[in-house]
């Protein structure tokens, strides 16, 4: 017991200590709350490049604190508070599953600004909302799947059954069937962002199927293996893994959040930040399409390079009418596009895919 | 030459002192990894042990959320430590957890938008209930086909958590959700709110269970016969047979009791903290609940106090991330020493240290 005190009274001595030391607060302090570990080289690790190319920008002006694997919901909160309570003037919470917690402490802290991805909740003045049209990526991706498919099959790694999800499934889809009119889609729901066992599964599933081509929405390299063995290709997602590339892997989709994050920090430094619901895709910089390998034919480079280009501009929707749904109903007539509301709570499949979404 | 000599009785010196040497240890042994992580390793123990605590800007929020943090780890322990003790080994209160929390909420959503004063009291109900099915199927698989209630409660948290992504996508999704997953948000709702019985405390109604918990176990084990039984079936097996203790009797009863208390414990959460159901919903309390129930001894008393340790490392280790930089896997390795040096140290109760001569060895 005397150990016990006497190591008690040392770590007192060193809380008061401690305490004037870090009282200094003139930088700006950025808080990151992350779902995963950064290690994870897929959503947690492109959010953690986008917190690196702040303090990049900003070099000493600001400083960043991040708090890694926070599970959602009470956790969360807490994270949030303490961040606060330690000297945050902003924080961004990167999981679409912090937005009650979000929303929870911003109406306690009015002062501190918040940035919630994936989310649509902004209860408060301080929260803002911001994510990627993940969707112009997938557009891409589809058309050269839909060229590089021999046995027609395409398979698809799904994670939930969500809107995101969904609409991504679509936009492949329409874009596949667009130059090969015979290609099917198969697929996979997973019921997880991140599990390399259960993605491999999936992955050896979907090429005993008869896929010669998969794309993932999740985000381990586990298929990518899988595929490699199995003489077939696929896509990285979220991060570019190029560690795969020319084959199995022909391109990739990467979630790009830096140009955002500095853009919104240094609004938020200068006094300008405003609340904002974000909405952005390849033109902004925040979807980004990996390098296309000579795996690909030249021609079907080019046109989805066009395609990818055509996108960026704006010139192009990849959900232009006609779309029908899949049980045959209109959805878009010809020539039109659809408003963002109804597309970012998507829940149907359009007409051509098979199978049903789980419920 | 070191020989290990079993003592006639444990050691009561050690039972007790074994949990504060071994925080001590973890506290030398972290501050060593902290130190190889390039920390400060004083400034790293006392961020994790003592700024939740004491620290004039944390401590008003931390000290509350300290309870919030251990209310479900003990309501969970308890149980489990009641199993343990007769070798009975419940491994997926971290399922029965989910299915407490998706009954108890669905019972409550079924009556939206009512605010009637008995919502509440029967989703506690509806959750326990959850909790205990869930766990009589590894109870009713051991007593009539003899599986192994380790391997078949653990494997059940994996259906769980299959139908815990079910009910946020479905079946329990916020019809006003704009077809994004997870429930209505039951804190939010009067009548299926689990609130903090005094504001700003954080005691709610699972902390108050909780404590309930701790001296109805407590006095279980002590004063009543069902209690001595579940000490002797643990202790000597066939002793406890010819005691005339009926093991399957013993099996359903501290299965259902672990199971019914961790769905209980996942309600409190659904309807409080965490506010709904979501794909994630869980986050691991109920494998915690195992370290917290071997880091108390099995003992009702070190179960509380242990459950709140433990929340403070969590609580603070989110700090030390925060403040310093110290990698969150760090913390994990951090809490993972504690119950090292524990079950390491467990052994003086039972044996004492023989330095044993040279001659002798030879």
């Amino acid at each position: 017991m005397k150990k016990l005190t006497s190591l008690m009274a040392g770590a007192a001595l060193a809380l008061g200590l401690g305490a004037a030391a870090s009282a200094q607060d003139d930088s700006f302090q950025v808080g990151f709350v992350y779902v995963g570990p950064i290690g994870d080289y897929g959503w947690t690790w492109t959010h953690d490049q986008g917190r690196l190319a702040v303090e990049e920008t900003y070099g000493d002006a600001v400083e960043t604190v991040y708090t890694e694997s926070v599970p959602e919901g009470a956790d969360a909160e807490r994270v949030m508070t303490q961040m606060i309570l330690n000297g945050a003037d902003m924080i961004f919470t990167t999981s679409f599953g912090y937005m009650e917690a979000t929303n929870n402490v911003a109406a306690r802290f009015p002062d501190v600004r918040f940035e919630h991805a994936t989310g649509y909740r902004r209860d408060h003045d301080n929260v803002s909302t911001y994510s990627a049209r993940f969707y112009e990526g997938r557009a891409v991706m589809g058309h050269i799947a839909g060229h590089m498919t021999e046995s027609n099959i395409v398979g698809y790694i799904a994670s939930y059954p969500i809107p995101e999800v969904i609409r991504g499934i679509n936009s492949a889809y329409l874009h596949a069937a667009e130059v090969n009119p015979d290609v099917e889609f198969r697929v996979v729901w997973v019921y997880t962002w991140f599990d390399p066992a259960v993605e491999a599964d999936a992955a050896q599933a979907l090429v005993d199927a008869g896929a010669d081509v998969v794309l993932q929405h999740t985000d381990s390299t586990a298929p990518m293996t899988v595929l490699a063995e199995a003489d077939a290709f696929g896509f990285g997602q979220a991060s570019d893994m190029l560690q795969f590339a020319p084959a199995p892997r022909l391109s990739s989709i990467m979630d790009q959040w830096g140009d955002y994050y500095v853009r919104r920090v240094g609004e938020a430094m200068e006094g300008n930040w405003a609340q904002a619901d974000t909405w952005e895709g390849i033109g902004d910089g925040m979807v980004g399409i990996g390098e296309m390998t000579e795996t690909i034919p030249e021609e079907v480079r080019a046109s989805a390079a066009a395609l990818r280009d055509s996108i960026a501009s704006g010139a192009y929707h990849p959900f232009t009418g006609p779309i029908n749904r899949q049980d045959g109903s209109v959805w878009l007539a010809e020539g039109e596009t659809p408003e963002d509301g109804p597309l970012a709570g998507m829940d149907f499949y359009v007409e051509g895919i098979e199978g049903e979404i789980p419920n | 030459m070191i020989r290990l000599e079993k003592r006639p009785t444990p050691s009561r010196a050690w039972i007790i002192g074994a949990p504060i040497l071994a925080v001590i240890l973890t506290m030398i042994a972290g501050g060593l990894m902290f130190a190889i992580l390039g920390q400060d390793p004083v400034e790293s123990i006392r961020v994790i042990f003592l700024d939740p605590l004491f620290d004039e800007r944390f401590a008003a929020f931390s000290r509350p959320q300290l309870l919030v943090k251990a209310g479900p780890l003990i309501l969970i322990a308890i149980g489990l430590s009641l199993g343990f003790r007769a070798g009975i080994w419940n491994i997926g209160a971290e399922g029965q957890y989910i299915i407490g929390a998706i009954c108890g909420a669905g019972f409550g959503l079924a009556f939206y938008p009512s605010e009637n004063l008995l919502i509440f009291p029967g989703m506690i109900i509806a959750g326990a209930l959850g909790g205990w099915a869930w766990a009589m199927i590894p109870a009713i698989l051991k007593t009539r086909f003899r599986t192994n209630e380790i391997l078949v409660s653990l494997l059940l948290v994996y259906v769980a958590e299959a139908i815990l992504a079910q009910a946020a996508t479905g079946f329990l999704r916020n019809p006003e959700g704009a077809g994004f997953p997870g429930s209505r948000n039951l804190a939010r709702h009067p009548g299926t709110d689990n609130p903090e019985i005094i504001a700003g405390s954080g005691m709610h109604w699972g902390v108050l269970a909780a404590f309930i918990a701790v001296i109805a176990a407590y006095v279980l084990l002590n004063r009543h016969l069902l209690g001595y039984q579940i000490k002797l079936a643990g202790e000597a097996p066939r002793a406890a047979r010819f005691a005339g203790v009926n093991p399957t009797r013993l099996i359903i009863l501290c299965l259902g009791v672990s199971g019914a208390l961790a769905g209980m414990a996942g309600l409190f959460e659904v309807a409080g903290p965490a506010g709904q159901i979501s794909i994630d919903f869980n986050s691991g309390y109920g494998f915690t609940a195992i370290i917290v129930a071997f880091l108390g001894r099995l003992h009702p008393v070190g179960i509380l106090l242990a459950g709140l340790l433990l929340a403070l490392t969590f609580i603070g280790g989110e700090l030390a991330q925060l403040m310093l930089g110290v990698p969150a896997p760090a913390i994990q390795a951090f809490q993972g020493m504690l119950l090292f040096f524990l079950l390491a140290l467990d052994v003086l109760s039972n044996y004492r240290l023989r330095w044993k001569t040279a001659e002798v060895a030879s």
